[in-house]
Formats: structure tokens, sequence, C-alpha cells
């Protein structure tokens, strides 16, 4: 826990983006946690993320769950709409959200406990929904906030502080996710803000439930010696498969990519994806195939990285539902409520 | 680049930008928190010790280590360095516990100051507490040099001044005053083990431009006049003035004519405003007198019937830059006349030595300065050293300090027949954590946003009708609170470790001023394209770290911290820690125990 407030000094060279804004701008108060944790780091990209995208801090929602992971949205993005709900349920928060108002970007942000434990249900709804939205799991494979509990996504054998070792098989949400129909899906490392700060900002360009789980290691209960999800641990062990790269309508792309390893992907906003693959054999835009070879990494104790799976073209809920694109705030009383008449109407062309 | 070497004194003595800016070292953050902690005493004696003149530099420095302060560049305006000094002297209670002792018993070593001015009488404050017998010759008729003889009153009150040189003079310095010096052959006949130099720049410039013969007796050449209102022979000055010359004389001139009754004065320089050498509250300070300052005005003629002043005839020019430096060209403007009664010559002072016979072994250059070696300020004639305006020309009484602490360790190294220049003691530095606990420190970390307090001055009237008023007033300890409070810390420094670091990005992610980067190795000037925000001006260094697990190396810029310790705070496993820089300047004090 930090005491001493952030001073509003700042460098004066700091870069302002389209929109004349900082990246202090999509700062918020200073953080609670603990000292080095990794979700930190995750908010630190969240905030990049989003200054480089030169979206208003104002046209986000931040919607999370309970655990330490959850209270994160707190620390970035201060000037922006949230709801921190209960455990495993921001998804169905986040669901009502994106119906009544679909021009907001949303972020969630969530644990392993919260999405792969308590709220696995919730979890596997929300990607069946297509809802529109950057989902982030710090996944700790632990239950941080209650003191260092195992959660469901904790390696079997891996140990716990006291040296007791882990009985149960993991679930995997990357895994879940390419299986359940998300559009995107990524996974990275808090440690690896090079890499995770263009999928923040591909996810949340992304049209379709855009997933990234990220690797987030906590200090205080899971980043020793026997644990899997260490700092070092991690490190030692990623694979990164698919380099990803946003360019920007007013980037220069200064890059020169090799000859059939790039894929170039249009995103709806004017700017492109660029998807580099590191490792051949890979085919980020085949769900079996990219299924086959998270799981086989999985199976060898590696953890790879990177974006995993791409649909382009994907669908969101409001394009099944067939509903309306104009947020219930901007319609009439009319539309919103057309009275008893026409609910009536409604009811016998039922009947 | 290679690793950060930080145990090299110098490395984090040039974080603390001030220290590093000042000729004496002062550690200015250190005195600036026990202003805050109300010891001013203590705070005081840091001062005396270091610069010496504490009560009257709070009033009168130079300030070089204004400028240089973080504070400019992380926000604009500098911490009121100079005007905390004073608080301190303003406040201060009973020093004499802290002084140091002078023995009884003398070393048997006789040392001749010639010149009385604040590098002499530094000189004596340090070789007093060795048992040195000090002999201190000067024309004039008390202690203080040019702080006594040039700068009025209404900057620097008497009894500050002779506060700080009797406290000196009373250490047993023996006082050869109204003692003109004639001869150096004569001094050395005298048989002193060591000399010192430190008779200043006394000579002022003059212009020769048509006229200036005949219209002498309404000329004065502005150091001398400055001095003979300072010893009270001329007490008045009528008609209309001109001061020629931009200089800080320049505006002591104006500023002294404008309380002497002058009919009007006027500031003509031949140079621009932006480069004059007068300071900028000095200028600022006549200006808010109401004295027009009228800039690239070279003089061409004095004006006047059968010698009786009329005028001065100035050309004009503008500045342009050729090659990277100003040149000053005719506007093809026509000339412009101004009427005078008297003018006062303020364009410069030489160290000119005419009593130095040219035979006894002191080498002077082709300039006529004596040769001196930069390290000892010891002249071509071992015995004698030069310290002050004397050794490099007219600078400043931080100068002349920070000269003085030099040649007395020379002279002390060489009455003990060691090699003045050789065997100088190294600087070196300590490094002292400040962690107290969990989020606490042993300073005040928390960044205090407010800008520049104001100094306020004396009743603009009041201090025109009388010279012996001063203009500024000082800080009030509240006011000194608030404007303490504003040091950034400098001296509490950022370390890091290693071998502790779990490259978990805590630090890169809360500091504010963006200052740590985690990159791979490179040359320096690659590395800085490399850094989060890059400095816009190089004169800090890049703190390196050894190699990383990651191949990485930690980057810290260190031009824009703020010393605020949220890096440490953050840090999980203490690889950074909040340590307090002590810079060990070698000085004569540190020989008497
Ligand atoms: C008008 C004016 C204003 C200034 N204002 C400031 C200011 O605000 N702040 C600042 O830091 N500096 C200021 N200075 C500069 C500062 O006064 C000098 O840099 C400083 O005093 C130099 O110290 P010193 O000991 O080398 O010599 P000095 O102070 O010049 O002392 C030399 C002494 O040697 C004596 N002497 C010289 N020749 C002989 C001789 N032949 N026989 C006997 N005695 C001799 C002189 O009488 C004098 O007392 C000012 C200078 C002037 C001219
Ligand atoms: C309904 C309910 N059950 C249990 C809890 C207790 N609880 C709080 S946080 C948490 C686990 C959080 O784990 P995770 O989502 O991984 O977050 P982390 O703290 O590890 O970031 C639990 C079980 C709760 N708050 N609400
Ligand atoms: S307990 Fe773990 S997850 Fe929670 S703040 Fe501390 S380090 Fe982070
Ligand atoms: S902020 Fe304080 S320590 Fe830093 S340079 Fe300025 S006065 Fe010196
Ligand atoms: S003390 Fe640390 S956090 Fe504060 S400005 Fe300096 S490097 Fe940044
Ligand atoms: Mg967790």
């Amino acid at each position: 826990m930090t005491f001493v407030p952030k001073p509003a000094a700042r460098h004066p060279l700091l870069k302002t983006n389209e929109i004349g804004l900082t990246r202090r701008d999509y700062e918020a108060i200073v953080s609670t946690l603990c000292a080095g944790c990794g979700h930190d780091s995750v908010s630190a990209a969240v905030i990049q993320a989003c200054h480089e995208l030169s979206i208003p801090p104002h046209q986000f929602a931040k919607v999370s769950g309970i655990g330490c992971s959850s209270k994160t949205p707190s620390y970035f993005l201060g000037n922006a709409h949230g709801f921190n709900s209960v455990h495993g349920r921001m998804p169905s928060i986040a669901t009502g959200a994106y119906l009544a108002n679909k021009e907001l970007k949303y972020i969630g942000i969530s644990g392993d406990g919260d999405s792969a434990s308590i709220g696995l249900g919730q979890f596997a709804h929300i990607i069946r929904r297509k809802v529109d939205m950057c989902y982030i799991v710090d996944n700790n494979g632990t239950y941080g906030l209650t003191k260092g509990q195992f959660s469901a996504t904790n390696d079997r054998g891996s140990t716990s502080k006291r040296g007791v070792p882990n009985l149960y098989a993991p679930i995997d949400l990357v895994s879940l996710a390419i299986q359940l129909g998300a559009s995107f899906v990524a996974r990275s490392f808090s440690g690896d803000k090079q890499q995770l700060i263009p999928l923040i900002k591909a996810a949340v360009l992304h049209k379709g439930f855009a997933f990234i789980d990220v690797i987030s290691p906590c200090v205080m209960f899971n980043n020793h010696e026997g644990s899997t999800k260490s700092y070092s641990h991690v490190r030692n062990h990623t694979e990164p498969v698919v380099d990803a790269n946003l360019i920007m309508p007013r980037d220069e792309i200064a890059v020169e990519y090799e000859e059939g390893t790039t894929i170039s992907v249009p995103m709806h906003d004017g700017s492109e994806l660029h998807l580099r693959k590191l490792s051949d054999s890979y085919e980020p835009n085949d769900r079996v195939s990219a299924l086959t070879y998270v799981q086989k990494a999985q199976e060898e104790g590696e953890i790879v990285t990177g974006l995993l799976f791409l649909e382009e073209d994907a669908v969101d809920c409001h394009d099944i539902l067939g509903t309306t694109d104009t947020p219930f705030n901007g319609l009439a009383q009319e539309s919103l409520c057309p009275g008893a008449e026409k609910l009536e109407q409604i009811n016998d062309s039922l009947r | 680049m290679q690793p950060t070497d930080i145990h090299n004194p110098n490395y984090f003595h040039k974080v603390v930008d001030c220290q590093w800016a000042c000729p004496a070292h002062t550690p200015v953050p250190e005195y600036i928190r026990l202003i805050a902690q109300e010891r001013y005493t203590e705070a005081y004696m840091i001062n005396w010790e270091s610069n010496v003149f504490p009560g009257i530099l709070g009033r009168t420095c130079d300030r070089p280590c204004e400028p240089a302060c973080r504070r400019v560049r992380t926000e604009e305006k500098p911490v009121a360095i100079c005007r905390l000094k004073r608080v301190a002297a303003d406040h201060k209670g009973d020093i004499t516990p802290y002084l140091p002792k002078v023995p009884q018993k003398k070393n048997g070593k006789r040392i001749a100051l010639l010149g009385a001015g604040p590098a002499s009488l530094a000189v004596a404050r340090d070789l007093l507490p060795l048992g040195y017998s000090v002999d201190m010759f000067d024309r004039d008729p008390g202690g203080g040099g040019m702080m006594r003889s040039q700068i009025p009153a209404f900057r620097l009150p008497k009894d500050v001044l002779e506060e700080e040189v009797d406290l000196i003079v009373n250490m047993g310095v023996n006082t050869h005053y109204n003692y003109e010096i004639t001869s150096m052959k004569e001094m050395l006949d005298m048989d002193y083990d060591a000399y010192f130099v430190g008779t200043g720049a006394p000579r002022g410039r003059d212009l020769d431009i048509p006229g200036r013969k005949e219209v002498s007796k309404h000329i004065s050449i502005g150091i001398d006049w400055l001095s003979s209102v300072a010893f009270g022979h001329t007490t008045s000055i009528s008609g209309k003035v001109i001061v020629m010359g931009g200089g800080n004389t320049a505006m002591d001139c104006c500023r002294t004519s404008n309380r002497l009754g002058a009919e009007s004065v006027t500031v003509v320089v031949r140079s621009a405003f932006d480069v004059m050498k007068a300071s900028d509250w000095e200028k600022e300070d006549a200006m808010a007198e109401g004295i027009p300052i009228l800039n690239n005005r070279p003089p061409k003629e004095f004006v006047h019937d059968n010698g009786k002043l009329k005028g001065v005839v100035f050309g004009r020019v503008k500045p342009v830059e050729v090659d990277g430096r100003l040149k000053y060209v005719p506007t093809g403007e026509p000339d412009v006349y101004i009427e005078a009664n008297h003018i006062l010559m303020a364009i410069g002072q030489e160290n000119h030595c005419p009593w130095i016979e040219r035979d006894l072994g002191i080498e002077f250059d082709k300039w006529d300065c004596p040769v001196i070696d930069e390290d000892s300020l010891q002249s071509t004639h071992e015995k004698i050293y030069f310290g002050g305006d004397s050794a490099f020309g007219p600078e400043n009484i931080i100068w002349a300090s920070a000269h003085a602490h030099k040649a007395a360790i020379s002279i002390h190294l060489f009455c003990q027949g060691k090699d003045p220049k050789h065997d100088r003691p190294p600087e070196a530095v300590n490094l002292i954590s400040q962690k107290m606990g969990l989020h606490e420190w042993s300073y005040d970390a928390e960044h205090d946003p407010s800008q520049r307090h104001i100094v306020p001055h004396a009743d603009l009237k009041r201090s025109l009708d009388n010279i012996k008023v001063e203009v500024e007033l000082g800080f009030d300890e509240d006011l000194g609170f608030k404007e303490a409070q504003r040091c950034l810390n400098c001296d509490v420094q950022t370390v890091f470790t290693e071998k502790l670091c779990i490259e978990c990005d805590a630090c890169v992610d809360i500091c504010p001023m963006d200052c740590i980067t985690f990159t791979p190795n490179a040359p320096e000037a690659e590395l800085r394209t490399a850094l989060t925000a890059p400095a816009e001006t190089l004169e800090q260094d890049l703190y390196v770290s050894e190699t990383l697990p990651t191949n990485r190396v930690m980057v810290k810029d260190e031009d824009l911290c703020l010393h605020c310790g949220l890096c440490a705070e953050r840090c999980p496993t203490n690889a950074w820690d909040m340590q307090k820089s002590i810079i060990h300047i070698p000085q004569l004090s540190s020989y008497a125990e």
C-alpha cells in the first residue's frame, strides 16, 4: 500500500495523443495492492493502451467482480464509467450494460478465482453471448484477496507458499474461450508490456468478445520457488507464437515484415492489425488447430503467448438479437416505454 | 553503457544540482530541511562551514545554484535557495558553541594575507583553528573588501556585514588596516611561511572616446565612486546621471544615484538586455525603482561646452547571430543624444597588481594575469597563493570562499612539506538509507507543487529616501517554511540493487516523471532514445544497472527525478532504496581533530 499520493507533476515532454491527452490523464488513484503485484502492471498497460488509442476516458466502462484483480479498475481510467459487481458476476453486469449502451468501450477485469472458480458459468455464457468487450483475467493461480488459496487455474503439482502441492488439474481459460466461440483470444504476461499493450489495444477495437488471459504474479502468495505462476517461472517458460501490432491510421509503418509471415487484418476504425507468426506451424485463424497447439504446449509445461486466435468479421450479441444501435439514454420516452396499447398489441400477436 | 559507479563521489553529487553548481559545494538540501524543522542555527552552521558568509551571501550571492535547481526543469522557478540561506541567518540562535576552537598555542607558522576581502577572511578562518598565526593587510580602514566598499547598504546592511567579518577577525587575525601594499618584495622580506594574495580586482575600466579628457571632472569610475559613497566621502549627486555599463556595478551605481539626489538616472548599455552581465534580479530591482535601461547603444562621444559636460552621443546597433556568436551591427538609424551632467563608468574591472615586481619568480601571462595552478591556486612562486578576484579576474563572493578553502589546504600542505597539488585529500561520498519503516522515510518525501514564494520588499518611497534602508525584507519563518517545502531533496538518492530486482515493473509504473526504463543495453546515445520520456537536456547522467536476468538493464534518467521515493515504496523487494548522499568536499577543518 502506498500512502504518498502520486505527484501531479509530470515529464514535460510526455507524449500527447490525438485528443491532446497525456498518459497521466488515463490514470486514477494510486493502487492499494501489494507493491510488485502483477495486476498493477496490467493496469499500467491498460492506461497506456487506452491513451494510445486516443479514446476519451469517459467513453470507457470498466466492469469487474471481486478479488485483488477486480479492485484494479479503481486504479486506471479515473474518468471512466464503472461497476464493481459481486464475485463471479461481472459477466451479467457487462451483458446488461452492453445491451443498454453499445457505444461505450467495455473493459472487464476479473481474476482466475472470479472467472474460473465461482464465476465459471457466467464466464462461459458471456462468451457464448458474444458481448463486444475486452475481457481481461489477471491470472495468478491463487485467490490473492483471501490470502492465497489455490485457484482453479493453478497447475497440478505447483506448490503453495508453504510447499504443499496442488492436487487438481487446472482449467485453461484460453482453451475454454477458443472452444466457446470467442472471436479474439490472447495470452500475455504482466511483465511483458511490449506484448501486452498492443494486445489490449486490439482487443478494445475488436468487434466481438475479446479475451486476454494475463499471467500476473501474486508477489504475496504465489511468487515463490515451486509456483508455476511466479515471475521467474513464467519468464523461463513462455513461448510467444503470434506477435500482434496495431497500426493506427496516423502511424507510419516502419517495420518491414518477412514475406508470408504476416497477416494484416483491417479494423473497423481504419487501423490495421498486423499478426506476425513466430512459429511456422501456428494457425491463428483456425479454431481447432489453435486449440490443439495451445493444449499440447500446456501439456509440455510451456506457456504459449500472443494473439492465439482471431476470427475476422465476428458478430456480437446486438447483431444476433437485432436490437437497436441507439443507447437507451438516447431513446425518447415513447420508444422506451411505448405504453399499454403497444404492449397489448405485442401480447395479441403472441396469442 | 557501463554500469554506473555510484561510489564515485561525483555521480550523486551531480544529481544534487544546486550543490554541484555552488562553487563552495554548499549542501543545500541538507540546510533547507533544517530550516523546515526550524533548526536555523544548525542550518546556518552548515552554510558557515561551506561558504563562510551565510548572512551576507543570503542577500548578495550571485546564486549559480538557482538556475541549476532541478525545480527549473520540473516546474519553472527554482527554489529560492539564496533567500532561504538568509532565513537561516536571520533566525539563528547563539552559534558560539558550534564555532571551531582556536588553539592558544600557535603551530609556529606565520601566514600573510594580502587584502582583507572575503577571500583572505575565509583563508584566515580555515587556518586559525590549526594554530597558524595570520597577519592580514589592507589599505581600507576595516575588513570585508568589496563587500564593505562596494555593495551598497540597501542590499547589505552594515551590521550583517560586520557580524560575519568580525567573527573571523576575532578568531585571532592580526589586522594591519590602512596599510597600502606597494611592493611584493617588501612583503617577502618579512619572511612569512606563505602568502595569500587576495587583493581583488580593484581597477575599474575606462573608456577612451572623443571628449573623455575634456570632461574628466564630470566622470567617475563606478567602483571608485561606490567606495567613496560607502566610506561616507560622497553623500550626494546632482543633475542628470548616465550610468554606462550593464553589470551589477552599473545596477548598484544607478540605484545609489537614485537615492543620493540625482535629478534623473539612465543606464545605457552597448549590448542587448538579455546578455547584460547584471543578474536578472538586479535588473528587475533597478527597473522597479523607475530607472530606464537603454540597450544596444554604444557610446560615441561626450558633448561638452569648454569642458562642461552636456550629454553623450550614442550609436544604434542591433544584435545579429554570426556563426553562433552575437555581433552588433549598426541599424543605420540616426544617433541618439542624451543630456547628462555626470557619468558613472561601470564597464568592468581588472585584477591588476602593479605592486608585484615582475622579477620575483611570479609569472604573469600575456593578459597580465598571474599564472596559477587551478587545483592548488599556487603561483609559480611556491610560497605565494592567489584567490578571489585576484586569481582569475572579477567573480563574486562565493567564488572567493571556494578559492579560499582550496588555498588554505594548499598552504597547510606546503607548510607541512607536502605537495599542494598532488597530496590533496580526495572527495568521497557516503550513502545512508532513509527508510524508517513501512511507508516511512526520514525526510519529507511528498512533492509540494506550490509556486516560488515572493520575498516582500520595503516600501519604495521609504527605501529611495534613505540609502541605509534594506530593500528586501527576507522571508519570515512561515514563508521560509513554505519555500523550504518546495525543495525536492535531491540529495536523497534512488539507489538500485540489481540482485534484488524481480523486474515486476512496479517502479516504472508508479514513477510520476517516467524516469525508469528497463531495456536492452546500448551505447548512451542509443539508450537515451529507448527511454520512455527522453530528457530535453543531457546534463544529468543515466544511472545504468548491471545486466538483469531478462538481459535488459535498468536505466534511470536522473534528469527529472522528484526524489519522491515512490519507486522505493512500490518495490516489493527493496531493490530500490532512498539513501542520503553525503558528499565530502575536503576542507581544512577536517585536519583539525
Ligand atoms: C559594485 C559591486 C557590487 C558587487 N556585488 C556583489 C554581490 O552582490 N554579490 C557578490 O557575490 N559579489 C559582488 N561583487 C563582487 C565581489 O565584491 C567580489 O567578487 C569579492 O569581494 C572579491 O573578493 P576578494 O576577497 O577577492 O577581493 P576584494 O573583496 O576586492 O578585496 C580585496 C581587498 O584588497 C585590498 N587591496 C587591494 N590592493 C591593495 C593594496 N595594494 N594594498 C592594500 N590593500 C589592497 C582592497 O582594499 C580590498 O579590501 C560586487 C562587486 C562590485 C564592484
Ligand atoms: C460470493 C463470494 N464468495 C467468496 C468470496 C470471498 N472471496 C473474495 S475474493 C476471492 C477470490 C479472488 O480470487 P481471484 O479472482 O483470483 O482474485 P485475485 O485476488 O487473485 O486477484 C474470494 C473467494 C466473496 N467475496 N464472495
Ligand atoms: S495479495 Fe497477491 S494478488 Fe493481491 S495485491 Fe497482493 S500480490 Fe496482488
Ligand atoms: S530542488 Fe532542492 S536539492 Fe534539488 S536542486 Fe533545487 S534546491 Fe537543490
Ligand atoms: S524517486 Fe523514484 S518514483 Fe520518484 S521521481 Fe525519482 S525515480 Fe521516479
Ligand atoms: Mg487470482
